[in-house]
């Protein structure tokens, strides 16, 4: 019978095959081939892109290079979002692998963050983790830990070490078995078409009552218009790590094994493709 | 936790029992009449009924209560007619029981009440310590009274035989009446209350059970056993005053309460006296109230006084059981009842509701709070209340009906309201009539008028709906169906008489309640529907009304989950133990979850599979963890030394992960290492005690050195994260993964800890198979003492404690969390064992015996060996995983018998010690036990209720498909039993099957063509005839001797071949069984030093090999596999030494997987076999794990 654990062990693994291309625009001193790679879903692109960044630089003169970055089909790519909610929310239903224009001029300052060392993103995925442990466990859990704790958990994404990561997340996974839940769920629902950030709002998985949230109950708060009505047809698809689950899941259940190294659950509402 | 039984009994007399697993109050259907109080003990519920009889529910248990009658037919020889029935005038009777001075003949056998059958007819006993006897079953002796063989001597002059037959209790699950005695019993009994099953282990099934009696006498009922659950006779207890009230607790705790309000004490009770001897008065807690009402535990007395105050007794246990003082306790209790383990449960006063003590552990005996049981009762009612509450209703619902224009043109609240000054004719007469118990009903009418009152209200409305019908016989009403009860008939709303499911009519319930509340405020135009519904039963079963509790045979703790707290909504919650699920298991075949695992692998089909070829962002690179610990060096003189630890862990090049670890020293301040290959441990065995926790680790190389890594962690949980790390790691190196396969071998050290092994295809190889010490072990969570298990999965396993369990199929548990562990499948286990100490005294002719020993004798306390000094206080636990849950007690179940102190005499240390002082005994010793604790998680789960001491699997072959598994056990009383419905699916089976024998079995075995062999206590084997799967339980024992001078103790049967362990360690094997002749012809001795045989289907044979006998009297042992064991050579020739060092027990009945066939020439060296006794590097063996 197939395990829990291996939902863990299926998320921490997903790929994206990828091929990077230098952008037309880019000045070269012979043509650039594609760079291929198969793109951690949980990690984030700039974490992962050093030996595009090295590839590309072979035939680029250095004073033509600036700070690197991304773009899928004139969508700047916002590295601070998981890969995986990157290409659910702009590239999910496009054929593989997914191709991303690469960029080392004309950084679009309005529409992201610099990133000029992976300290950043250590900075920015540890704030993710303390901020979701405050809404999973008034922070509590991450207070405790010691900071090699946090080297362990940071190192364990940067490394790819699911077992390293996992020893101490877990721990960030625990709950008072009494309250059924963590006090509240650490989401993010991201939408497509839209230039309006994700909507990130409180939210407990378990009601009063303690019957337990499901998607459903998340979504119908939430974003309605994500929600099919009987008879409807379905315009929206809600992808979490490239999969559709069912708006029955119980949310804690998502949060604990769907959420995302950051201990986020990153819930992508996407058009259904219309073919 | 087992499932176990709360009981109630609320004012109408009605008995209910709640389930620890349970979530509502379950009628007990059986109850013919209304009952006044019930007293529980875990197997059976006594109670007193409204006609004032006392009568006895026994659990169903698939092991029946049967009784053994015996008679002795005697004969004389005379040269006339030979043997005879004419005896001499001097001899005994004819027919007489054994000591021949009772005159027993067959028909002199009555049963000794309705509740009893007979099982069959007489028979003669044709077995004689163990030999089978000729026919007929005489033995001769030269005399009556002489010593009896089986073969008739030319100066036999006398003979006998035993006659048996059995008797059945078979009044299971039923209210049976105890006849009374009427002559000695002039009235009527007023309370009840059970206990003393903890005084003495044995006989099982013991019980003390107290009555007072209405005019404040106290009887005790003599005689109540296991085979006798109704004991023989009352007799009466003499007094200092009139008692109200007695209980009983579990061991020798019995307080009572007089008329005038003290409190008496039971002094002197102990296992030899159950009554006890005198009483001691203690005085009420309040000066000017006395008590009404007592409750007795182990260690607890906690009272009610009148006023309805509660109050603990400080400072009671065995030695001191008047206390010291009075605690006064919060709330206000009408009665209070102590259960198990010192649990506390108590009606309140005010609202009738009965209420759980919580946070009750042997530390804080007062617990915390109290808090309401609020589950429902169930849907339906019997019949007798049903008359009841008609036959009661019938005069008010009269009254009631010229009301009705007034019920429905007015709110709700107002119909409540309305009877609060009832007219003279309300019943209320008939809670005094139903509890019939001066000082509840006093309470009833005194106190809670207003309640009666509105209770009154509450059943009114449905008699209203009888009235109507009947009267006016139309549908005026708003009731639908014709009402068969007056309950029966509802409105819509009242989903109480439905059959839908628990779940549905609980969730419907709080819907129903919803709209009622809403209804309240609400316009009144549809207020009589809803005044309907809400004043129905429905409305009382919010708060039914309690009038007696009893928790004797609820086995809760501080720790157990229950469910009773709130009533809605709790089901999916409360189950989710593990930190990391809230994946109970309905959950894991809901829809949800399998989208979910299906678009995984979708996903990654998609995603990953055709682009393999494609670079990884990220490599892979080396991972270390470090620690200190500290390291029991190699070299002379051994001792605890400080180490840096590490383990490196790297991606192998095949991707499998592997590692290396190294333990860093000074050695005479040079730094040096040592390091082991993560890929070549073969096992890690934690070795916790007292003092350091420690574990070993082994390689192949140091199994044969019998020379472990011992390394100490600075505290447990750093030892079991290493433990776990170090496991996963191991396991990832050989690239095993989840749970043990269905082939895998099993194995239990002494410390209970169990480990599993994947047999290499090569395992069983003729004649170069895989070397023993090379097994990979892995740890699994739990506590057991045996484990059996055959190749379609099934495994079983029986805790110390002889609670049955059942593994689940998942892996990890215990120290293994997170990832190493599987998240379902995983539970709490329990297990419960005894330390024992030895108190020795030496006579000297002035003092008699003391504890002054000469100087050469051992310590005057001590352990079995008498090397070690083991007081009362200085005794620990085995290890911190275990805690004390009892007081030291003389422990009289010493082999050699004891006297009635439990002293053993000898005539010097250390000698064979007898249960009788003689002349030439000089010393004496007994034995102390106390029982400890250990709660752990592992993936088994219970299967109660039978406690068993063997247990038994059809090992299949390879390819074989059995849908119904032969399963059979021996239950820790001795029964043989057969498990039903035991499949690949279901491998709990469903029920016992109990497979009579003539004296009590202690070891059993199943082959693969279900051939069933079994040793009795008596040391003599079994064979059972004609056992298939049409007909799975046999239908005959055919003895078969054991081998000369020997007891036989333990059995394996595999394919073919039937191996027995002996009491002196010798391994037999069974010659000439063939299937035409399946008891064969002799046993043939193939080794000695054997502790234990596990024989496979493939007719493997596994031991585990005792140690070297005398260098330690608690010696352990080494899995020890047979070579060259074929099937032209069954016996096989020689030993390979395995993993060793503490093992207890192996079972290889899984491993049916055939090795590879190498042809090769003949072995012609058909040497000996090689005795035991060469177990190499012994010194060593006893430090990896002394037990």
């Amino acid at each position: 019978m197939a395990d829990d654990k291996d939902v863990l062990r299926d998320v921490w693994f997903g790929r994206i095959p990828t091929c990077f291309t230098l952008n037309q625009d880019e000045v070269t001193e012979r043509e650039a081939e594609a760079y291929y790679l198969l793109l951690p879903r949980v990690s984030y692109l700039t974490l992962v892109t050093d030996k595009v960044k090295k590839h590309f630089l072979k035939v680029m003169r250095a004073e033509d290079v600036e700070e690197m970055w991304f773009e899928y089909e004139g969508t700047p790519l916002k590295w601070h979002y998981p890969i995986g909610v990157l290409f659910d929310l702009h590239a999910s239903n496009s054929v593989l692998p997914w191709s991303i224009s690469v960029h080392f001029k004309n950084f679009p300052d309005r529409d992201l963050l610099h990133c000029p060392s992976s300290s950043v993103i250590e900075a920015h995925f540890m704030s993710s983790i303390k901020e979701a442990d405050a809404l999973k466990h008034k922070s509590q859990v991450v207070n405790d830990m010691q900071k090699k704790d946090h080297k362990q958990l940071w190192m364990g994404l940067q490394n790819d070490k699911f077992d390293q990561f996992w020893a101490m997340n877990r721990k960030l996974m625990e709950y008072p078995t009494e309250e059924g839940g963590f006090r509240y769920i650490p989401f993010r629902i991201y939408q497509a078409m839209s230039d309006r950030p994700f909507i990130q709002k409180l939210f407990r998985p378990v009601s009063p009552e303690g019957n337990a949230y499901t998607l459903g109950d998340l979504l119908k708060e939430m974003y309605p218009a994500a929600i099919t009505n009987d008879g409807e047809q379905k315009r929206y698809q809600v992808v979490i790590h490239g999969i559709e689950p069912l708006l029955e899941t119980p949310l804690q259940w998502l949060s604990e094994h769907l959420s995302h190294p950051d201990n986020f659950l990153h819930i992508c509402v996407v058009p259904t493709p219309s073919d | 936790m087992p499932v176990s039984l709360l009981w109630a009994v609320d004012v109408y007399g009605r008995v209910y029992g709640l389930s620890t697993a349970g979530q509502q109050w379950d009628q007990c259907r059986d109850a013919q009449m209304e009952f006044k109080r019930v007293t529980a003990a875990q197997q059976c519920c006594w109670g007193i009924a409204c006609d004032n009889n006392i009568y006895l529910n026994v659990h169903a248990s698939d092991l029946s209560i049967r009784y053994q009658e015996e008679t002795y037919e005697n004969q004389r020889w005379n040269p006339v007619d030979g043997f005879s029935e004419r005896l001499l005038p001097s001899d005994r009777w004819q027919w007489s029981d054994v000591t021949g001075l009772q005159h027993q003949p067959l028909d002199s056998f009555q049963l000794p009440s309705s509740s009893w059958e007979w099982e069959g007819d007489w028979y003669v006993d044709e077995n004689f310590e163990g030999e089978p006897t000729e026919k007929g079953g005489w033995t001769y002796a030269i005399d009556f009274p002489a010593t009896y063989t089986k073969d008739k001597k030319w100066n036999s002059c006398v003979r006998r035989r035993r006659w048996l037959r059995y008797r059945k209790y078979k009044a299971m699950d039923t209210w049976a009446k105890i006849p009374s005695q009427h002559t000695t019993l002039p009235d009527p009994f007023s309370d009840i209350s059970c206990g003393g099953w903890e005084i003495s282990e044995e006989p099982r099934g013991r019980l003390c059970l107290w009555a007072v009696s209405l005019q404040g006498k106290v009887w005790f009922r003599e005689g109540i056993y296991h085979h006798n659950p109704e004991g023989a006779s009352w007799e009466e207890v003499l007094l200092p005053g009139e008692v109200v009230q007695i209980s009983c607790g579990p061991a020798d705790l019995v307080w009572a309460v007089l008329w005038e309000g003290q409190l008496i004490v039971r002094e002197g009770i102990s296992r030899d006296c159950p009554k006890g001897a005198s009483w001691a008065i203690v005085e009420s807690p309040s000066s000017d109230v006395g008590a009404t009402h007592v409750a007795v535990g182990n260690n607890v007395v906690w009272v009610v006084t009148k006023d309805n105050k509660v109050w603990f007794r400080r400072g009671v246990n065995s030695h001191n059981p008047c206390g010291s003082g009075w605690i006064s306790m919060v709330g206000e209790m009408i009665m209070i009842n102590v259960g198990q383990n010192d649990q506390v449960w108590a009606i309140s006063s005010e609202d009738r509701a009965v209420y759980f003590r919580q946070g009750v552990t042997s530390s804080e005996l007062s617990g915390k709070t109290w808090k309401a049981i609020t589950v429902p009762r169930d849907r339906d009612r019997s019949h007798s209340s049903l008359i009841l509450s008609l036959s009661v209703f019938l005069s008010a619902g009269c009254f009631f009906c010229g009301e009705v224009c007034l019920v429905t043109s007015t709110s709700p609240d107002t119909f409540v309201d309305a009877p609060s000054d009832p007219p003279t004719d309300t019943p209320k007469p008939r809670i005094p009539k139903v509890t019939s118990d001066s000082f509840i009903s006093e309470l009833v009418s005194d106190r809670e008028s207003g309640r009666t009152s509105r209770d009154v209200g509450k059943a009114t409305p449905t008699v209203l709906e009888e009235d109507t019908i009947s009267h006016e016989g139309d549908a005026k009403a708003p009731c639908t169906g014709v009402a068969l009860s007056p309950s029966q008939s509802g409105s819509p709303l009242d989903t109480q008489w439905s059959n839908v499911d628990l779940e549905e009519a609980q969730s419907q319930q709080a819907q129903t309640g919803a709209v009622l509340d809403s209804a309240d405020t609400c316009s009144l135009s549809s207020v009589a529907t809803y005044t309907l519904a809400m004043e129905d039963p429905y409305g009382g079963d919010e708060h039914p009304l309690w009038a007696w509790v009893s928790g004797g045979g609820c086995s809760v703790d501080s720790h157990s989950q229950l469910s009773w707290f709130n009533s809605v909504n709790t089901a999916s919650l409360v189950q989710s133990v593990q930190s990391m699920s809230l994946s109970v298991s309905p959950a894991q075949t809901a829809a949800w979850r399998k989208q979910i695992f299906e678009q995984l692998s979708e996903r990654t089909r998609r995603e990953i599979d055709n682009f393999k070829h494609y670079e990884q962002a990220i490599e892979q690179s080396v991972w270390v963890k470090k620690g200190s610990m500290q390291w029991w060096r190699d070299w002379k003189p051994h001792k605890w030394i400080d180490v840096h630890f590490a383990l490196e862990q790297f991606s192998g090049p095949e991707g499998n992960k592997d590692g290396i670890l190294f333990i860093y020293y000074n050695y005479y301040e040079e730094k040096k290492y040592l390091h082991a290959f993560i890929n070549e441990v073969t096992i890690l065995v934690p070795v916790l005690n007292d003092s350091k926790h420690t574990f070993a680790i082994y390689t192949p190389e140091r199994t044969k050195q019998r020379w472990p890594i011992r390394l100490a962690a600075a505290t447990e949980l750093e030892m079991h994260d290493w433990l776990a790390l170090l496991s996963v790691s191991c396991c990832d190196s050989r690239g095993i993964h989840g749970p043990p396969s269905k082939q895998a071998i099993w194995s239990i050290t002494c410390k209970g800890d169990i480990f599993v092994s994947e047999p290499s295809p090569g395992l069983e190889a003729v004649p170069y198979p895989t070397p023993c010490d090379q097994m990979f072990w892995r740890q699994v969570g739990g506590h057991l003492h045996i484990v059996e298990c055959n190749s379609v999965g099934i495994v079983w396993g029986i805790g110390f404690d002889h609670t049955a369990w059942i593994y689940t199929g998942g892996y990890g548990g215990g120290f293994f969390q997170g990832l190493a562990s599987s998240t379902d499948n995983i539970y709490t286990q329990t297990d419960v064992k005894s330390v024992y100490i030895y108190e020795n005294q030496r006579w000297n002719p002035v003092t008699g015996y003391t504890n002054r020993g000469l100087p050469t004798d051992r310590y005057m306390w001590s352990d079995a060996s008498g090397l070690h000094e083991c007081t009362k206080a200085n005794t620990k636990p085995p290890s911190p995983q275990w805690t004390w849950v009892s007081e030291w007690a003389i422990d009289y179940s010493v082999s050699g018998g004891t006297d009635r102190e439990g002293w053993q005499y000898a005539a010097d240390f250390p000698a064979s010690y007898h249960g009788y002082k003689t002349m030439k005994d000089f010393v004496r010793r007994r034995r102390w036990a106390r029982k400890c604790k250990l709660t752990t998680t592992g993936p088994w789960q219970e299967v109660p209720p039978i406690a068993l001491s063997d247990v038994t699997i059809l090992p299949c072959a390879a390819q074989s498909t059995v849908d119904m598994v032969p399963v059979w056990a021996i239950s820790n009383k001795g029964d043989v039993l057969c498990r039903l419905g035991v499949t690949a699916l279901t491998p709990a089976g469903s029920s016992w099957l109990h497979v009579g024998t003539d004296q009590p079995f202690k070891s059993i075995s199943i082959g693969a063509a279900s051939q069933v062999w079994a040793i009795a206590r008596d040391g003599s084997a079994f064979y059972r005839g004609s056992v298939s799967a049409q007909n799975p339980a046999g239908d005959c024992w055919y003895h078969i001797p054991s081998p000369a001078k020997q007891k036989l103790k333990q059995v394996s049967v595999g394919r073919t071949s039937v191996y027995t362990v002996d009491e002196n360690g010798n391994l037999w094997y069974r010659q000439g069984v063939t299937p035409s002749y399946p008891q064969g012809s002799s046993w043939e001795h193939v080794s000695n030093n054997v502790r234990k045989v596990s024989v496979g289907p493939l007719d493997q044979v596994w031991i585990i090999a005792d140690k070297v006998q005398g260098s330690h009297s608690l010696s352990c042992g080494t899995v020890c596999h047979r070579l060259a064991v074929q099937p032209m050579q069954p016996k096989g020739q020689s030993w390979d030494y395995g993993i060793g060092g503490g093992w207890d027990h192996i079972t290889v009945r899984g491993n049916s997987v055939e090795p590879p066939h190498i042809r090769l020439p003949s072995l012609t060296d058909t040497s000996s076999p090689r005795s035991l006794l060469e177990v190499r590097n012994t010194e060593v063996d006893s430090s990896t794990s002394g037990c």
